[in-house]
Protein backbone atom coordinates (compact mmCIF):
# COMPACT_ATOMS: atom_id res chain seq x y z
CA UNK A 1 0.00 0.00 0.00
CA UNK A 2 1.47 3.68 -1.12
CA UNK A 3 1.44 5.70 1.74
CA UNK A 4 2.60 9.20 0.36
CA UNK A 5 2.71 10.46 4.36
CA UNK A 6 5.54 7.58 5.09
CA UNK A 7 7.69 7.93 1.84
CA UNK A 8 8.33 12.11 2.52
CA UNK A 9 9.55 10.46 5.66
CA UNK A 10 12.23 9.06 3.50
CA UNK A 11 13.50 12.43 2.01
CA UNK A 12 14.36 14.61 4.76
CA UNK A 13 14.35 17.61 2.75
CA UNK A 14 10.66 17.70 2.78
CA UNK A 15 10.62 18.16 6.61
CA UNK A 16 12.74 21.91 5.61
CA UNK A 17 11.14 25.20 5.83
CA UNK A 18 11.42 28.29 3.13
CA UNK A 19 10.74 31.68 3.82
CA UNK A 20 9.09 30.30 7.33
CA UNK A 21 6.72 28.07 5.84
CA UNK A 22 6.58 24.29 5.09
CA UNK A 23 8.39 23.77 1.44
CA UNK A 24 5.94 22.68 -1.06
CA UNK A 25 8.42 21.35 -3.86
CA UNK A 26 7.13 21.17 -7.04
CA UNK A 27 10.08 21.64 -9.36
CA UNK A 28 10.34 17.89 -10.20
CA UNK A 29 10.67 18.13 -13.48
CA UNK A 30 14.47 20.04 -13.17
CA UNK A 31 15.49 17.78 -10.39
CA UNK A 32 14.32 15.87 -7.77
CA UNK A 33 15.26 15.36 -4.07
CA UNK A 34 16.97 12.40 -2.83
CA UNK A 35 15.71 9.79 0.27
CA UNK A 36 18.13 8.99 3.01
CA UNK A 37 18.64 5.76 1.67
CA UNK A 38 20.76 7.30 -1.53
CA UNK A 39 22.58 9.87 0.81
CA UNK A 40 22.97 6.92 3.18
CA UNK A 41 24.39 5.09 -0.16
CA UNK A 42 26.63 7.99 -1.11
CA UNK A 43 28.56 8.80 2.53
CA UNK A 44 28.70 4.47 3.16
CA UNK A 45 30.75 4.32 -0.32
CA UNK A 46 33.23 7.47 0.45
CA UNK A 47 33.50 5.88 4.59
CA UNK A 48 33.63 2.33 3.73
CA UNK A 49 34.71 1.15 0.15
CA UNK A 50 36.26 4.12 -1.88
CA UNK A 51 38.18 3.09 -4.76
CA UNK A 52 38.80 3.32 -8.58
CA UNK A 53 37.07 1.12 -10.25
CA UNK A 54 38.30 -1.97 -12.98
CA UNK A 55 42.21 -1.07 -12.54
CA UNK A 56 42.82 -2.25 -9.08
CA UNK A 57 43.77 -6.03 -8.07
CA UNK A 58 43.09 -4.95 -4.11
CA UNK A 59 39.66 -5.69 -1.90
CA UNK A 60 38.40 -1.71 -2.14
CA UNK A 61 38.77 -1.70 -6.05
CA UNK A 62 37.30 -4.92 -6.39
CA UNK A 63 34.45 -3.53 -4.43
CA UNK A 64 33.62 -0.83 -5.97
CA UNK A 65 33.89 -2.68 -9.21
CA UNK A 66 31.26 -4.90 -8.23
CA UNK A 67 28.57 -2.13 -6.95
CA UNK A 68 29.22 0.05 -9.90
CA UNK A 69 28.47 -3.04 -12.40
CA UNK A 70 25.53 -4.26 -10.01
CA UNK A 71 24.39 -0.68 -10.18
CA UNK A 72 24.37 -0.85 -14.34
CA UNK A 73 22.31 -4.38 -13.55
CA UNK A 74 19.47 -2.19 -11.73
CA UNK A 75 19.25 -0.11 -14.66
CA UNK A 76 18.86 -2.92 -16.78
CA UNK A 77 16.24 -4.15 -14.26
CA UNK A 78 14.58 -0.79 -14.53
CA UNK A 79 14.04 -0.02 -17.92
CA UNK A 80 13.60 -4.07 -18.49
CA UNK A 81 17.22 -4.35 -21.12
CA UNK A 82 17.86 -7.70 -21.86
CA UNK A 83 21.44 -7.55 -20.71
CA UNK A 84 23.83 -5.78 -18.51
CA UNK A 85 26.07 -4.58 -21.57
CA UNK A 86 23.34 -2.61 -23.08
CA UNK A 87 23.52 -0.21 -20.79
CA UNK A 88 25.97 2.80 -20.86
CA UNK A 89 26.74 5.10 -17.89
CA UNK A 90 26.63 8.67 -18.86
CA UNK A 91 26.73 12.11 -17.04
CA UNK A 92 23.18 12.87 -17.63
CA UNK A 93 20.22 12.56 -20.46
CA UNK A 94 21.67 15.43 -21.91
CA UNK A 95 25.38 13.07 -22.10
CA UNK A 96 23.48 10.28 -23.02
CA UNK A 97 21.89 11.89 -26.74
CA UNK A 98 25.07 13.75 -27.39
CA UNK A 99 27.08 10.28 -27.41
CA UNK A 100 24.47 8.68 -29.82
CA UNK A 101 24.27 12.38 -31.95
CA UNK A 102 27.76 12.00 -32.16
CA UNK A 103 28.61 8.50 -32.59
CA UNK A 104 26.18 7.15 -34.54
CA UNK A 105 26.11 10.70 -36.80
CA UNK A 106 29.82 9.84 -37.31
CA UNK A 107 29.14 6.45 -38.94
CA UNK A 108 25.85 6.73 -40.43
CA UNK A 109 24.26 10.32 -41.09
CA UNK A 110 25.61 11.97 -44.82
CA UNK A 111 24.65 14.62 -46.59
CA UNK A 112 21.01 14.58 -47.81
CA UNK A 113 19.81 12.49 -44.80
CA UNK A 114 17.18 13.55 -42.15
CA UNK A 115 17.07 13.28 -38.85
CA UNK A 116 13.20 13.89 -37.08
CA UNK A 117 12.76 15.24 -33.50
CA UNK A 118 9.46 16.68 -32.52
CA UNK A 119 8.18 20.12 -31.94
CA UNK A 120 8.13 19.38 -27.78
CA UNK A 121 11.34 18.24 -27.47
CA UNK A 122 13.73 19.35 -24.26
CA UNK A 123 16.71 21.65 -26.12
CA UNK A 124 19.09 18.49 -25.16
CA UNK A 125 16.72 16.50 -27.97
CA UNK A 126 17.45 19.42 -30.33
CA UNK A 127 20.78 21.15 -30.35
CA UNK A 128 22.28 17.64 -30.51
CA UNK A 129 20.65 16.76 -33.72
CA UNK A 130 20.69 20.80 -34.98
CA UNK A 131 24.95 19.94 -34.30
CA UNK A 132 24.55 16.61 -35.86
CA UNK A 133 23.32 17.70 -38.66
CA UNK A 134 25.52 20.48 -39.62
CA UNK A 135 28.75 18.26 -39.24
CA UNK A 136 27.42 16.13 -42.10
CA UNK A 137 25.06 18.62 -44.08
CA UNK A 138 21.88 16.45 -42.91
CA UNK A 139 18.63 18.10 -42.29
CA UNK A 140 16.29 18.39 -39.30
CA UNK A 141 12.78 18.29 -39.47
CA UNK A 142 9.86 18.42 -36.50
CA UNK A 143 6.86 16.51 -35.91
CA UNK A 144 4.16 19.30 -34.87
CA UNK A 145 1.83 18.56 -31.61
CA UNK A 146 -1.72 20.32 -31.72
CA UNK A 147 -2.61 22.67 -28.92
CA UNK A 148 -3.99 19.74 -26.44
CA UNK A 149 -0.23 18.48 -26.33
CA UNK A 150 -0.49 15.48 -28.75
CA UNK A 151 1.87 15.04 -31.67
CA UNK A 152 0.39 15.26 -34.74
CA UNK A 153 1.22 10.59 -35.60
CA UNK A 154 -0.20 11.49 -39.01
CA UNK A 155 2.96 13.62 -39.73
CA UNK A 156 5.23 11.05 -38.97
CA UNK A 157 4.04 8.76 -41.65
CA UNK A 158 4.07 11.20 -44.18
CA UNK A 159 7.97 12.59 -43.58
CA UNK A 160 9.47 9.25 -42.81
CA UNK A 161 11.04 8.57 -45.86
CA UNK A 162 14.32 6.74 -47.07
CA UNK A 163 16.22 9.51 -45.96
CA UNK A 164 15.38 9.20 -42.67
CA UNK A 165 18.74 8.27 -40.32
CA UNK A 166 17.32 8.73 -37.03
CA UNK A 167 13.70 9.53 -34.87
CA UNK A 168 14.16 10.96 -31.67
CA UNK A 169 11.62 11.82 -29.35
CA UNK A 170 11.03 12.40 -25.55
CA UNK A 171 8.77 9.90 -23.70
CA UNK A 172 7.11 12.42 -22.08
CA UNK A 173 7.26 16.53 -22.54
CA UNK A 174 9.28 18.19 -19.83
CA UNK A 175 6.47 21.17 -20.20
CA UNK A 176 3.14 20.19 -21.10
CA UNK A 177 3.32 16.10 -19.27
CA UNK A 178 2.06 14.75 -22.86
CA UNK A 179 2.99 10.64 -22.58
CA UNK A 180 3.93 10.22 -26.32
CA UNK A 181 2.90 7.25 -28.01
CA UNK A 182 6.76 6.02 -28.41
CA UNK A 183 5.74 2.33 -29.21
CA UNK A 184 3.64 2.95 -32.17
CA UNK A 185 5.80 5.40 -33.44
CA UNK A 186 9.10 3.28 -33.08
CA UNK A 187 6.74 0.82 -34.94
CA UNK A 188 6.42 3.16 -37.88
CA UNK A 189 9.54 4.05 -37.89
CA UNK A 190 10.97 0.67 -37.50
CA UNK A 191 9.12 -0.31 -40.84
CA UNK A 192 11.40 2.38 -42.69
CA UNK A 193 14.56 0.38 -41.13
CA UNK A 194 14.73 3.86 -38.60
CA UNK A 195 16.11 3.65 -35.57
CA UNK A 196 14.36 5.23 -32.63
CA UNK A 197 15.53 7.42 -29.76
CA UNK A 198 13.49 7.83 -26.77
CA UNK A 199 14.47 10.84 -24.30
CA UNK A 200 13.05 9.21 -21.47
CA UNK A 201 14.14 12.05 -18.76
CA UNK A 202 10.22 12.80 -17.63
CA UNK A 203 9.53 9.42 -17.97
CA UNK A 204 11.80 7.28 -15.90
CA UNK A 205 10.49 8.76 -12.49
CA UNK A 206 7.09 8.15 -12.65
CA UNK A 207 5.27 5.40 -15.25
CA UNK A 208 7.43 2.02 -15.66
CA UNK A 209 9.58 2.48 -18.58
CA UNK A 210 10.29 -1.27 -20.60
CA UNK A 211 12.84 -0.62 -23.43
CA UNK A 212 12.14 -4.37 -24.86
CA UNK A 213 8.43 -3.26 -25.17
CA UNK A 214 8.93 0.06 -27.07
CA UNK A 215 11.40 -1.96 -28.76
CA UNK A 216 13.86 1.61 -29.19
CA UNK A 217 17.18 1.66 -30.23
CA UNK A 218 18.01 3.73 -27.73
CA UNK A 219 16.97 5.47 -24.30
CA UNK A 220 18.18 8.19 -22.53
CA UNK A 221 17.47 8.94 -18.39
CA UNK A 222 18.89 11.27 -15.85
CA UNK A 223 20.05 10.04 -12.01
CA UNK A 224 18.96 13.28 -10.78
CA UNK A 225 15.40 13.42 -11.73
CA UNK A 226 14.71 9.58 -10.13
CA UNK A 227 16.03 10.42 -6.79
CA UNK A 228 19.77 9.69 -7.62
CA UNK A 229 22.48 12.01 -7.55
CA UNK A 230 23.71 14.62 -10.21
CA UNK A 231 26.16 14.11 -12.82
CA UNK A 232 25.27 10.38 -13.53
CA UNK A 233 22.46 9.19 -16.20
CA UNK A 234 22.09 6.20 -18.77
CA UNK A 235 21.88 5.39 -21.95
CA UNK A 236 20.43 1.90 -23.08
CA UNK A 237 21.07 0.86 -26.36
CA UNK A 238 20.68 -2.41 -28.79
CA UNK A 239 23.67 -4.22 -28.51
CA UNK A 240 23.50 -4.44 -32.72
CA UNK A 241 24.00 -0.64 -32.48
CA UNK A 242 26.57 -0.34 -29.89
CA UNK A 243 28.76 -2.87 -31.61
CA UNK A 244 28.72 -0.91 -34.60
CA UNK A 245 28.51 2.91 -32.97
CA UNK A 246 32.48 4.26 -33.00
CA UNK A 247 33.43 5.15 -29.14
CA UNK A 248 32.46 8.84 -28.20
CA UNK A 249 35.34 9.76 -26.50
CA UNK A 250 38.75 8.19 -26.08
CA UNK A 251 40.29 7.78 -23.11
CA UNK A 252 41.26 5.08 -20.82
CA UNK A 253 38.98 2.07 -19.59
CA UNK A 254 37.28 1.95 -23.25
CA UNK A 255 40.52 -0.04 -25.09
CA UNK A 256 41.25 -3.35 -25.31
CA UNK A 257 45.18 -2.67 -26.66
CA UNK A 258 46.76 0.34 -26.82
CA UNK A 259 49.71 0.38 -29.45
CA UNK A 260 51.62 3.52 -30.76
CA UNK A 261 50.04 1.95 -34.39
CA UNK A 262 46.66 1.68 -33.11
CA UNK A 263 44.06 0.84 -30.43
CA UNK A 264 41.46 -2.17 -30.25
CA UNK A 265 38.40 -0.65 -28.48
CA UNK A 266 36.70 -2.72 -24.99
CA UNK A 267 33.54 -4.07 -26.15
CA UNK A 268 30.37 -2.40 -24.99
CA UNK A 269 29.73 -0.78 -22.71
CA UNK A 270 32.95 -0.01 -21.76
CA UNK A 271 33.79 1.20 -25.14
CA UNK A 272 31.83 4.25 -24.51
CA UNK A 273 32.80 5.02 -20.82
CA UNK A 274 36.25 6.54 -21.30
CA UNK A 275 38.01 7.68 -17.77
CA UNK A 276 37.32 7.23 -14.56
CA UNK A 277 33.03 7.05 -14.10
CA UNK A 278 30.92 8.40 -12.08
CA UNK A 279 31.01 5.29 -10.19
CA UNK A 280 29.72 6.82 -6.48
CA UNK A 281 27.18 8.27 -8.91
CA UNK A 282 26.02 4.98 -10.51
CA UNK A 283 25.98 3.60 -6.96
CA UNK A 284 23.14 6.60 -5.78
CA UNK A 285 21.46 5.63 -8.89
CA UNK A 286 21.23 1.89 -7.85
CA UNK A 287 20.23 2.62 -4.66
CA UNK A 288 17.34 5.27 -6.05
CA UNK A 289 15.80 2.79 -8.23
CA UNK A 290 16.18 0.44 -5.96
CA UNK A 291 14.17 2.59 -3.23
CA UNK A 292 11.78 3.18 -6.33
CA UNK A 293 11.08 -0.09 -7.36
CA UNK A 294 10.26 -0.98 -3.57
CA UNK A 295 7.61 1.40 -3.56
CA UNK A 296 6.65 -0.03 -7.28
CA UNK A 297 6.16 2.35 -10.36
CA UNK A 298 2.68 0.67 -11.03
CA UNK A 299 1.77 1.98 -6.97
CA UNK A 300 3.86 5.26 -8.04
CA UNK A 301 1.88 5.94 -11.37
CA UNK A 302 -1.42 5.18 -9.34
CA UNK A 303 -0.85 8.16 -6.65
CA UNK A 304 0.66 10.43 -9.06
CA UNK A 305 -2.79 9.88 -11.60
CA UNK A 306 -4.93 10.86 -8.42
CA UNK A 307 -2.75 13.92 -7.94
CA UNK A 308 -2.86 14.89 -11.49
CA UNK A 309 -6.63 14.37 -11.01
CA UNK A 310 -7.02 16.87 -8.27
CA UNK A 311 -4.41 19.16 -9.98
CA UNK A 312 -6.48 19.58 -13.22
CA UNK A 313 -9.34 20.08 -11.39
CA UNK A 314 -7.63 22.96 -9.11
CA UNK A 315 -6.20 24.76 -12.44
CA UNK A 316 -9.50 24.31 -14.00
CA UNK A 317 -11.45 26.02 -11.28
CA UNK A 318 -9.44 28.91 -11.33
CA UNK A 319 -10.27 32.23 -13.06
CA UNK A 320 -7.80 33.56 -15.91
CA UNK A 321 -5.50 30.52 -15.81
CA UNK A 322 -4.10 29.01 -19.02
CA UNK A 323 -3.25 25.69 -18.95
CA UNK A 324 -1.08 24.51 -21.70
CA UNK A 325 -1.42 20.82 -22.79
CA UNK A 326 -3.90 18.53 -21.55
CA UNK A 327 -2.99 15.53 -23.41
CA UNK A 328 -4.83 12.57 -23.51
CA UNK A 329 -2.11 10.56 -21.01
CA UNK A 330 -0.17 12.53 -19.04
CA UNK A 331 2.75 13.00 -16.26
CA UNK A 332 2.41 15.37 -13.52
CA UNK A 333 3.83 18.44 -14.95
CA UNK A 334 1.74 21.67 -15.40
CA UNK A 335 2.16 24.50 -17.34
CA UNK A 336 0.18 27.58 -16.71
CA UNK A 337 -0.10 31.20 -17.10
CA UNK A 338 -2.23 33.53 -14.98
CA UNK A 339 -4.08 36.30 -17.62
CA UNK A 340 -1.87 39.71 -17.17
CA UNK A 341 0.60 38.49 -14.88
CA UNK A 342 4.29 37.65 -16.06
CA UNK A 343 5.23 34.11 -15.58
CA UNK A 344 8.25 35.74 -13.16
CA UNK A 345 6.15 37.18 -10.99
CA UNK A 346 3.95 34.27 -10.12
CA UNK A 347 6.83 32.24 -9.66
CA UNK A 348 8.44 34.96 -7.03
CA UNK A 349 5.45 35.36 -5.09
CA UNK A 350 4.94 31.73 -4.85
CA UNK A 351 8.29 31.31 -3.94
CA UNK A 352 8.01 33.60 -0.57
CA UNK A 353 5.48 31.40 0.11
CA UNK A 354 7.10 28.31 0.36
CA UNK A 355 6.38 27.15 -3.11
CA UNK A 356 8.93 25.81 -5.43
CA UNK A 357 7.63 26.28 -9.05
CA UNK A 358 9.72 26.86 -12.20
CA UNK A 359 9.64 29.67 -14.39
CA UNK A 360 10.39 30.73 -18.50
CA UNK A 361 11.19 28.29 -21.21
CA UNK A 362 12.21 24.96 -19.92
CA UNK A 363 14.36 24.68 -22.18
CA UNK A 364 11.61 24.05 -24.48
CA UNK A 365 11.81 27.31 -26.61
CA UNK A 366 9.61 25.18 -29.82
CA UNK A 367 7.07 24.65 -26.91
CA UNK A 368 6.99 28.56 -26.22
CA UNK A 369 6.31 29.72 -29.48
CA UNK A 370 3.78 26.71 -30.36
CA UNK A 371 1.53 29.10 -27.57
CA UNK A 372 2.90 32.20 -28.29
CA UNK A 373 4.11 32.68 -24.91
CA UNK A 374 7.72 34.40 -23.57
CA UNK A 375 7.31 31.21 -20.51
CA UNK A 376 5.38 29.46 -18.55
CA UNK A 377 5.07 28.69 -14.47
CA UNK A 378 5.08 25.15 -14.10
CA UNK A 379 4.28 22.91 -11.45
CA UNK A 380 6.10 19.54 -11.51
CA UNK A 381 5.06 16.62 -8.90
CA UNK A 382 6.78 13.58 -7.69
CA UNK A 383 5.73 10.55 -5.97
CA UNK A 384 6.30 12.51 -2.58
CA UNK A 385 3.66 15.54 -3.40
CA UNK A 386 0.12 15.28 -1.38
CA UNK A 387 -3.18 16.75 -2.21
CA UNK A 388 -2.69 18.88 0.40
CA UNK A 389 0.49 20.70 -1.30
CA UNK A 390 -1.96 21.32 -4.98
CA UNK A 391 -4.27 23.01 -2.39
CA UNK A 392 -1.33 25.46 -0.81
CA UNK A 393 -0.24 26.28 -4.55
CA UNK A 394 -3.86 27.12 -5.14
CA UNK A 395 -3.78 29.64 -2.34
CA UNK A 396 -0.43 30.94 -3.52
CA UNK A 397 -2.24 31.81 -6.61
CA UNK A 398 -5.04 33.44 -4.70
CA UNK A 399 -2.89 35.65 -3.26
CA UNK A 400 -0.78 36.20 -6.30
CA UNK A 401 -4.05 37.27 -7.98
CA UNK A 402 -4.60 39.69 -4.68
CA UNK A 403 -1.15 41.12 -4.59
CA UNK A 404 -1.52 41.94 -8.92
CA UNK A 405 -5.15 42.72 -8.42
CA UNK B 1 20.61 64.13 -2.61
CA UNK B 2 23.38 61.67 -3.20
CA UNK B 3 23.76 58.06 -4.12
CA UNK B 4 23.99 56.87 -0.06
CA UNK B 5 21.16 59.29 0.99
CA UNK B 6 18.93 57.83 -2.00
CA UNK B 7 19.68 54.43 -1.10
CA UNK B 8 19.21 55.30 2.98
CA UNK B 9 15.37 56.65 2.14
CA UNK B 10 14.98 53.55 -0.08
CA UNK B 11 15.53 51.19 3.11
CA UNK B 12 14.11 53.51 5.56
CA UNK B 13 10.87 53.15 3.46
CA UNK B 14 11.06 49.37 3.47
CA UNK B 15 12.02 49.11 6.73
CA UNK B 16 8.28 50.66 8.02
CA UNK B 17 6.90 47.39 5.88
CA UNK B 18 5.85 44.45 8.12
CA UNK B 19 6.57 42.01 5.83
CA UNK B 20 7.27 40.06 2.52
CA UNK B 21 3.59 41.08 1.57
CA UNK B 22 4.17 44.33 1.51
CA UNK B 23 7.12 44.97 -0.13
CA UNK B 24 6.17 42.69 -3.03
CA UNK B 25 3.09 45.07 -3.28
CA UNK B 26 5.36 47.99 -3.26
CA UNK B 27 7.33 46.82 -5.44
CA UNK B 28 4.32 45.85 -7.73
CA UNK B 29 2.77 49.32 -7.19
CA UNK B 30 6.23 50.93 -8.06
CA UNK B 31 6.34 48.65 -10.81
CA UNK B 32 2.97 50.00 -12.31
CA UNK B 33 3.94 53.47 -11.88
CA UNK B 34 7.19 53.34 -13.65
CA UNK B 35 7.00 54.52 -17.34
CA UNK B 36 7.42 52.36 -20.25
CA UNK B 37 10.09 52.11 -22.99
CA UNK B 38 8.45 52.54 -26.57
CA UNK B 39 8.22 49.47 -28.47
CA UNK B 40 11.02 50.12 -30.53
CA UNK B 41 13.60 50.92 -27.73
CA UNK B 42 12.55 47.19 -26.08
CA UNK B 43 15.22 45.82 -28.61
CA UNK B 44 17.67 43.33 -28.63
CA UNK B 45 20.25 46.73 -27.91
CA UNK B 46 18.82 48.13 -24.86
CA UNK B 47 18.03 44.28 -23.88
CA UNK B 48 19.95 42.96 -20.50
CA UNK B 49 20.82 38.86 -21.11
CA UNK B 50 20.71 36.92 -18.11
CA UNK B 51 17.26 37.84 -16.58
CA UNK B 52 14.27 35.45 -16.09
CA UNK B 53 12.11 38.18 -17.57
CA UNK B 54 12.76 40.66 -20.23
CA UNK B 55 14.99 43.43 -19.52
CA UNK B 56 15.60 46.96 -20.97
CA UNK B 57 17.78 49.50 -20.00
CA UNK B 58 17.63 52.43 -22.19
CA UNK B 59 21.34 54.84 -21.29
CA UNK B 60 23.06 57.97 -22.56
CA UNK B 61 24.98 61.14 -21.53
CA UNK B 62 23.20 64.37 -20.93
CA UNK B 63 25.54 66.80 -19.80
CA UNK B 64 27.99 64.97 -17.81
CA UNK B 65 25.17 62.70 -15.93
CA UNK B 66 24.15 59.65 -16.90
CA UNK B 67 20.21 59.48 -17.71
CA UNK B 68 18.63 55.81 -17.60
CA UNK B 69 15.18 54.46 -18.74
CA UNK B 70 14.31 50.94 -18.00
CA UNK B 71 11.79 48.56 -18.81
CA UNK B 72 10.73 45.45 -17.95
CA UNK B 73 7.90 42.45 -18.94
CA UNK B 74 7.27 41.53 -15.07
CA UNK B 75 6.33 43.99 -12.57
CA UNK B 76 7.89 43.11 -9.62
CA UNK B 77 11.10 43.42 -11.95
CA UNK B 78 10.15 46.80 -12.82
CA UNK B 79 9.71 47.63 -9.22
CA UNK B 80 13.33 47.07 -8.89
CA UNK B 81 14.47 48.40 -11.47
CA UNK B 82 12.06 51.79 -10.71
CA UNK B 83 14.18 51.66 -7.73
CA UNK B 84 17.30 51.28 -9.01
CA UNK B 85 16.83 54.29 -11.18
CA UNK B 86 15.48 56.28 -8.01
CA UNK B 87 19.51 55.59 -6.92
CA UNK B 88 21.26 55.89 -10.18
CA UNK B 89 19.84 57.99 -12.50
CA UNK B 90 20.71 61.50 -13.64
CA UNK B 91 24.33 60.92 -11.89
CA UNK B 92 27.28 61.77 -12.98
CA UNK B 93 29.19 58.70 -14.05
CA UNK B 94 32.29 59.25 -10.97
CA UNK B 95 29.78 59.11 -8.23
CA UNK B 96 28.20 55.84 -9.45
CA UNK B 97 31.56 54.59 -10.20
CA UNK B 98 32.90 55.75 -6.35
CA UNK B 99 29.82 54.69 -4.65
CA UNK B 100 28.96 51.23 -2.58
CA UNK B 101 25.26 49.88 -3.79
CA UNK B 102 24.05 48.30 -0.52
CA UNK B 103 20.20 49.15 -0.43
CA UNK B 104 19.35 45.89 -2.30
CA UNK B 105 20.62 43.53 0.74
CA UNK B 106 19.32 46.01 3.14
CA UNK B 107 15.76 45.55 2.24
CA UNK B 108 15.93 41.59 1.79
CA UNK B 109 16.13 41.47 -2.26
CA UNK B 110 19.59 40.63 -2.01
CA UNK B 111 18.70 37.06 -3.82
CA UNK B 112 18.21 38.89 -6.76
CA UNK B 113 21.98 39.45 -6.64
CA UNK B 114 23.14 36.15 -7.01
CA UNK B 115 25.56 35.61 -10.02
CA UNK B 116 23.56 32.86 -11.58
CA UNK B 117 22.29 32.79 -15.03
CA UNK B 118 18.49 33.80 -13.68
CA UNK B 119 19.35 36.69 -11.56
CA UNK B 120 19.98 39.28 -14.02
CA UNK B 121 20.58 42.01 -11.52
CA UNK B 122 24.11 41.78 -11.09
CA UNK B 123 23.68 42.09 -15.05
CA UNK B 124 22.10 45.17 -15.23
CA UNK B 125 24.14 47.12 -12.49
CA UNK B 126 27.24 45.98 -14.41
CA UNK B 127 26.05 46.95 -17.63
CA UNK B 128 25.19 50.77 -15.76
CA UNK B 129 28.89 50.30 -14.29
CA UNK B 130 30.22 49.69 -17.73
CA UNK B 131 28.27 52.68 -19.26
CA UNK B 132 29.49 54.80 -16.60
CA UNK B 133 33.14 54.04 -16.77
CA UNK B 134 33.10 54.42 -20.70
CA UNK B 135 31.82 57.85 -20.22
CA UNK B 136 33.45 58.68 -16.94
CA UNK B 137 36.25 60.74 -18.44
CA UNK B 138 33.26 63.43 -19.41
CA UNK B 139 32.69 64.44 -15.92
CA UNK B 140 36.71 65.24 -14.65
Amino acid sequence: MFDVYKVREDFPILCTDVHGRPLVYFDNAATSQKPQCVIDAVIDHYAQHNSNIHRGVHQLSERCSAAYEAARSKVRGFINAPRDEDVIFTSGTTDSINLVAQSFSSAYLRKGDEVIVTEMEHHSNIVPWQMACERSGASLRTIPFDDQGDLELHLLKEMISDDTRMLAVSHVSNVLGSVNPVKEMVSVAHGHGVPVLVDAAQSAPHIPVDVKDIDCDFLAFSGHKVHAETGIGALYGKSEWLQEMPPYQGGGGMVANVKVGGTTYAEPPLKFEAGTPNYIGAISLGAALDYMTGLGMNEIAAHEERLTEHMLESLGRFEGLTLYGDATLRCPVFSFNLEGLHHYDVGRILDKMGIAVRTGTHCAEPVMDHYGVTGTVRASLALYNTIEEIDVLLEGLERVRSIFA
Amino acid sequence: MTIVAAQNEIVAEFEGMADWFDVYEALVKMGRELGSLEEDERNDENSIPGCQSNVWLKMRMENGIIKLEADSDALITKGILSLLLRVLDGRPPGEILNTQLFFLYDIGLSTNLSPSRSDGLNNIIGTVMDFARNNGTQTS
